[in-house]
């Protein structure tokens, strides 16, 4: 496999497959090529949702089709038992694009993944993109191009601006991953950044961070440590410290958390750091040379 | 993150069986007196606002007496401390320390687990006691705290005989209403050794705000401007900030992202607002209409349509505009799914839309400007 995580021969299923956005984003999905196998939505096994058999439980997809992953359109106060039901049936990556989950929920799902091995993308994240092989997850098809720079974010549409701005520069993108703007996710900075370095499709990196936690001085310190070279931009410079900005992990506590700290990490690890999103494409461009 | 006046956590703790002192909360100078009186022995006054550091801060008074406790609390109420002003005073027997622990736990997002935090050296900030005197163990969540582990936090606090015996109650006591109350942080600083007891001299308590929907008899201090209030029941993200530049984009990264570049240019953001990812036309408009209440100087509206379509964002805006008018120039960024005709509508609306977002956010600035 070149790809990481996913690729063109990923099975995915997706849950909660009839509500609106489930639909929609299934439709968008095979229409990037995914292969989208089934849905799960239970009481409704048997029908048909945008093309695909839907079943009633996560066991009964699995037993008629061969699945990798699973994508949960779940509201919030069922997320966790859906996503605990996907890793309980086996499924090795599970995509969780609902936000507003509660934090002791996350931490359950994740502590669950763990003891199973499952990979957790999400929660309150864009989802993930094989560029032009497979798409799982809600990001516009248009953007996302085949190529070989490597994108790791915590937030989506920011994702997008600058997924947008690196194909109008042509730079074409190998694989996209939103880890998610909560602060209980599955994959850190560094899980990914540790399949970019050895992916042979991957020959740059960006990474999208944003104010709170410590994601970003934790990469740093991977980065240091690449031999790929990496061009970040952090969202928040302007964010006052106590204010969450949108995403649960968004926020500056105690003095932890600063725009400051995190490109002062990045740039001391050899990170190029973007000031405006729309300078990354020329980064990336100084950085292959 | 909603948080609890001392009170309410404390309440809370005695709930769960954690000790606390005994007290009550009073609004007035009088109802501390009466407090005192059945006390029968100095109190201490605190007033309940969210800060840390409130007896640096003036905030913290001891009274002998009743009549000393209704001189204490008139001359706090109605002040403000930390900038925060008092309304709330927590009146409590005063207690006898004879040593002062730390004990917390939190979500350690890194780890993606739980952690409890404990110190023999109480009573001041955590962040200011040296690591060595600083016991952290991260908690399985399935497993929570288990006897075995409490027998081992007490031992390293250096505890024996009934101290560590109520330490090894408390601990399970503490983590059950993190789990039960979906909180972000339960906190006890300090833990107070008065004779062969502890109790919680202090309760600091956050809950996570999207777990409210199965919180709900838990009381909780709303901290959110009318503005913040009215955008979250639409379900949009909204945070006031003190400029007049008043911005909305879809997205919390990109609406970040686009409030970093005003200020990049000089500029003040009067806001943040994410209207989200999908957001109809209805909630599109309602959003403006929040931000028109904030009377700023100019309107930033930043959109790159993914699941929001561009026609919806410029039909709310027409719909707002035809309905009440807007009386401030609007700089409109306006890309991806259906972009010509949401374009067109603006146009027809008398604004131009631009494709390039650091060059509408620039605009924007020299109209805040003029």
């Amino acid at each position: 496999m070149v790809a990481i995580i996913i690729d063109e021969k990923t099975n995915v299923i997706v849950q909660g497959v009839t509500g609106n956005q489930g639909l929609f984003h299934t439709r968008q999905m095979l229409a990037y090529g995914t292969r989208v196998v089934g849905g799960v939505s239970p009481g409704k096994g048997g029908r048909e949702a945008a093309g695909v058999p839907v079943y009633d439980t996560v066991n009964a997809a699995v037993e008629a089709h061969q699945v990798d992953a699973s994508v949960l359109f779940i509201p919030a106060p069922f997320a966790k038992d859906a996503a605990l039901e996907a890793i309980d049936a086996g499924i090795k990556v599970v995509v969780i694009v609902t936000e507003h989950i509660p934090v002791h929920d996350e931490l359950e799902i994740v502590a669950f993944a763990r003891r199973r091995g499952t990979i957790v993308i999400g929660p309150n994240t864009f989802g993930i993109v094989s560029s032009g092989r497979c798409k799982i997850g809600i990001p516009p098809n248009q953007f996302f191009v085949p190529g070989h720079i490597g994108v790791v974010a915590r937030s989506g549409t920011l994702t997008y601006e600058i997924v947008g701005n690196l194909t109008a520069n042509g730079l074409g993108q190998s694989t996209v991953i939103g880890l998610g703007g909560d602060r209980v996710v599955g994959l850190s900075f560094v899980d990914v950044l540790e399949k970019f370095e050895k992916d042979p499709e991957t020959r740059a990196v960006v990474l999208v961070g944003e104010i709170g936690g410590n994601a970003e001085e934790d990469a740093a310190r991977f980065i240091k440590k690449m031999r790929k070279p990496v061009v970040a931009y952090i969202a928040g410079k302007s964010a006052p410290p106590g204010k969450r900005m949108g995403h649960a992990g968004a926020i500056i506590e105690r003095g932890k958390g600063t725009f400051e700290g995190k490109v002062q990490a990045l740039t001391a690890a050899g990170a190029r750091v973007a000031v405006l999103p729309f300078e990354v494409p020329a980064l990336i461009k100084e950085a292959l040379g | 993150m909603v948080k609890l006046f001392e009170y309410m956590g404390k309440e809370l703790f005695a709930r769960y069986g954690v000790p606390v002192p005994a007290g009550k909360m009073v609004t007035g100078a009088d109802e501390a007196a009466a407090v005192a009186a059945e006390t029968g022995a100095p109190v201490v006054i605190k007033s309940q606002i969210l800060s840390g550091k409130r007896g640096k801060g003036g905030g913290i008074k001891f009274a002998d007496n009743p009549a000393e406790a209704r001189e204490q609390a008139g001359g706090l109420l109605g002040t403000s401390v930390q900038g925060l002003p008092v309304e709330m005073l927590l009146v409590e027997e005063k207690l006898q320390i004879d040593h002062e622990f730390y004990l917390a736990i939190t979500i350690d997002g890194a780890a993606k687990r739980p952690v409890l935090i404990a110190s023999a050296q109480g009573g001041m900030d955590i962040e200011d006691v040296p690591a060595e005197y600083i016991i952290k163990e991260h908690i399985d969540i399935y497993l929570g705290i288990q006897p075995y582990l409490a027998r081992d936090i007490s031992r390293r606090l250096g505890l024996s005989g009934q101290l560590a015996r109520e330490m090894q109650r408390l601990l399970p006591l503490l983590y059950r209403i993190f789990r039960e109350k979906d909180a972000e942080l339960v906190e006890i600083n300090p833990l107070v050794q008065s004779g062969e007891k502890l109790v919680a001299a202090d309760a600091k308590v956050t809950i996570d705000d999207d777990a409210l929907y199965r919180q709900k008899d838990l009381p909780y201090v709303d901290e959110r401007t009318p503005a913040e209030r009215q955008a979250h029941a639409l379900g949009l993200s909204y945070v006031q900030l003190d400029g007049n530049i008043a911005v909305m984009a879809n997205g919390a990264g990109i609406t970040m992202g686009t409030l970093d570049i005003i200020q990049h240019y000089g500029g003040r953001p009067a806001n943040f607002l994410d209207a989200g990812g999908g957001t109809g036309m209805e909630a599109t408009a309602k959003a403006l209409e929040i931000l028109l209440s904030t009377n700023p100087r100019v309107i930033l509206i930043n959109i790159f349509g993914g699941i929001t379509r561009c026609d919806d964002v410029a039909a709310a805006f027409a719909k707002v505009k035809q309905e009440r008018g807007i009386p401030v120039p609007v700089v409109i960024r306006l890309v991806g799914t259906n972009e010509e005709e949401g374009v067109r509508i603006l146009r027809d609306n008398g604004i131009e839309a631009y494709q390039v977002m650091h060059e509408a956010a620039a605009k924007a600035v020299e109209l805040a400007r003029s």
